[in-house]
């Protein structure tokens, strides 16, 4: 007789005894006997899920290595942008976001003067909103000038490459200059076309003159000016500190014929922060009603989509690097755990044979990664936003981060686990409980 | 019962059968007057989860687990709150004589307590059957009786024991004997009483 085939027999010994323990069995009306499903609660497969975890530290810890340096990169890239960012963007806003910059752009040879500019251009400037200050000026041609001497000495030639700018009142304060010494000259004097001059430092030192003190004299195509000023930094136009600046109305009288060729006269406007777009709307009609083609205004870029652009062309390189990272960490959580369901096949063996459904193996591996990316990313999160506060103390910035990278990154990892967790869990729940319990 | 027969005569595939991991390629097993040849993976696992109690020569202990966890492990996949597998677990532990011991990890226990633990995890769901294959194949002399003391104390309160064996003084101790030889069942015989 077959063993298989006197399976039968045997069970209809074993069934005489069985059936006397009736405590369990139940019977449907249509006489079919309910088999009972085996299920598992879910706190039960959280406890035992945790009990994986735990019950080998030393491989849990290095297993989540590779996630929490994944997303440590995450964080630590999205934040050291943000706030590398936030410094660039701020020194743009101090230096370009309250400049306008008016270009003449008319053929000045159709226009009596040397500009379409009106006499009292600062004045027409001033008076829209949000502008704090304005000036005019341009360079007079070398050739209409002749040569630029301080006080004449025997044996030293004229020094003809000097460049001499007529300048409006308003202009060194529209450039955010600095005086070394003296004073500069005002309205006042620019009307009454006075011959004065301020001397940018290096010019001042090139002529000999170290101090405005006692009104030394220079000679600018042969007529004296007085020197009233030493000018010794710019924010902005450096280029006007190595020059002679001269009132505008003074060089209008003297030199009337056109500004050197390619360089056309201009206008600086120093606004308040957020009004330059505004200002270089309107400025072009409030100084020429009657021609106002005649300018070109041009206001800085708008500083958020400026910071967007360069957070966009930073962030997006190294947002790959920190991609890189979250793959190898999840190829190292899948390798681990795939390992850990190879190590574990006679507990697979057992549970199954304790009647785990293969949903309830494959449910406890995948949540054991799971758990395991979750731990890693929120790990790593502190560990990113630890970096990002260090790059920021050491560079002296201040840290910048979105809350919402911070907050996500235990997501991120979770589901980096989940992810790495499939296979392992589909290789989990395949194995038979007939082989997983051969010795 | 004790089922005994050379390595390679087909016990552990009949123990395979009659714990509803493996199922025959022919025939009919019915267990509890339930047909299992024709049942789905998952409905063998639910049966096998509720009758059937199992108890292995190697013990198959979750070695980083207390004693108690392990034998709670016998009831975990029946929805059984954790309070009352906990209390199911002492009284299992203390029916094999191993209250004390419900704390210790089980990688500390004796290759003795090991087979009690085992054996309190089987019988923690209440089964209709135990089956044991080889359960004293890894222990000495005198421990090997102390389970077959356990086993022979069980069997008087009334749970039907199936053991598969190939040592012929283990076997002798039970109510009846059936040989397999070369796949088929060569002698059945009965002592001590009536199967």
């Amino acid at each position: 007789m077959n063993a298989l085939s006197s399976l039968g027999s045997v069970a209809r010994l074993l069934r005489q005894r069985l059936e006397r323990r009736e405590g369990k069995q139940r019977v449907r009306a249509d006489n079919t006997v309910v088999v009972p499903t085996s299920r598992l609660r879910l706190v039960d497969l959280v406890t035992e899920a945790v009990a994986g975890i735990l019950q080998r530290t030393g491989r849990t810890a290095l297993t989540i290595v590779g996630i929490v340096l994944g997303v440590a990169a995450f964080v630590a890239v999205l934040g050291v942008t943000a706030t590398a960012t936030g410094q660039i963007s701020r020194r743009f806003t101090e230096l370009y976001a309250t400049e306008v910059t008016v270009t003449d752009v008319t053929l000045t040879d159709t226009y009596a003067t040397a500009t379409a500019f009106p006499a009292d251009a600062d004045q027409r400037v001033m008076v829209i909103n949000g502008v704090r200050h304005a000036g005019v000026y341009w360079t007079i041609p070398a050739e209409q000038i002749g040569s630029v001497t301080g006080v004449p000495l025997p044996g030293v030639a004229a020094n003809t490459t000097i460049p001499v700018i007529a300048a409006s009142a308003g202009l060194f304060d529209a450039v955010r200059g600095h005086l070394a010494a003296g004073r500069i000259f005002d309205a006042a004097l620019d009307q009454r076309g006075e011959r004065v001059a301020v001397l940018g430092g290096a010019i001042a030192h090139h002529l000999g003159i170290t101090s405005p003190d006692g009104l030394p004299a220079i000679f600018v195509g042969g007529v004296p000016f007085t020197v009233i000023g030493i000018v010794d930094t710019v924010q902005r136009r450096p280029e006007l500190l190595a020059a002679v600046w001269i009132p505008r109305h003074t060089a209008e009288v003297l030199w009337p014929g056109p500004p050197e060729p390619g360089q056309p006269p201009q206008m600086v406007i120093d606004t308040n922060l957020g009004a330059a777009a505004v200002v270089a709307r309107q400025v072009a009609l409030a100084l020429r009603p009657d021609a106002p083609n005649s300018f070109n205004a041009a206001a800085p870029p708008d500083p958020q989509t400026l910071r967007d652009q360069v957070s966009t062309d930073l962030s997006g390189l190294f947002l790959v690097l920190a991609g890189v990272c979250l793959v190898i960490g999840a190829v190292g959580i899948a390798n681990t755990t795939l390992v850990a369901v190879l190590e574990r096949v006679p507990e697979i063996g057992l549970r199954r044979a304790l009647g785990a459904q293969r949903r309830h193996i494959a449910g406890q591996f995948l949540l054991e990664s799971t758990t395991l990316g979750a731990v890693g990313g929120l790990n790593g999160a502190g560990i990113g936003v630890a970096t990002i506060v260090a790059v920021a103390f050491v560079r002296e910035w201040t840290p910048v981060m979105t809350p919402w990278t911070v907050l996500c990154a235990p997501a991120v990892g979770a589901i980096t686990g989940l992810l790495a967790g499939i296979y392992p869990s589909l290789r989990a729940a395949r194995i038979e409980p007939v082989d997983a319990l051969r010795q | 019962m004790a089922v005994t027969g050379r390595s390679g005569s087909g016990k552990s595939t009949l123990f395979n059968i009659l714990g509803l991991i493996d199922r025959p390629t022919e025939g009919m097993y019915r267990l509890d007057g339930i047909d299992t040849t024709t049942m789905t993976d998952s409905q063998r696992t639910g049966l096998r989860a509720s009758r059937i109690g199992l108890v292995f020569q190697a013990f198959h202990l979750l070695a980083f687990r207390t004693a108690e966890d392990n034998v709670m492990l016998g009831l975990l996949y029946q929805g059984v709150p954790t309070a009352q597998r906990r209390a199911a677990a002492r009284e299992a532990l203390d029916q094999v004589g191993l209250g004390h011991r419900r704390d210790s990890s089980a990688a500390t226990l004796s290759g003795g307590e090991r087979q009690r633990v085992a054996i309190a995890r089987a019988l923690v769901s209440k089964p209709s059957l135990l089956l044991c294959d080889e359960p004293t194949g890894n222990l000495d002399s005198t421990t090997a009786g102390q389970i077959l003391d356990i086993i022979d104390d069980l069997h008087r309160q009334g749970l039907t024991i199936v053991m598969i064996t190939h040592d012929p003084t283990v076997a002798a101790r039970a109510q009846r004997t059936i040989r397999i030889s070369d796949g088929f069942v060569e002698v059945g015989t009965s002592s001590r009483g009536s199967a």
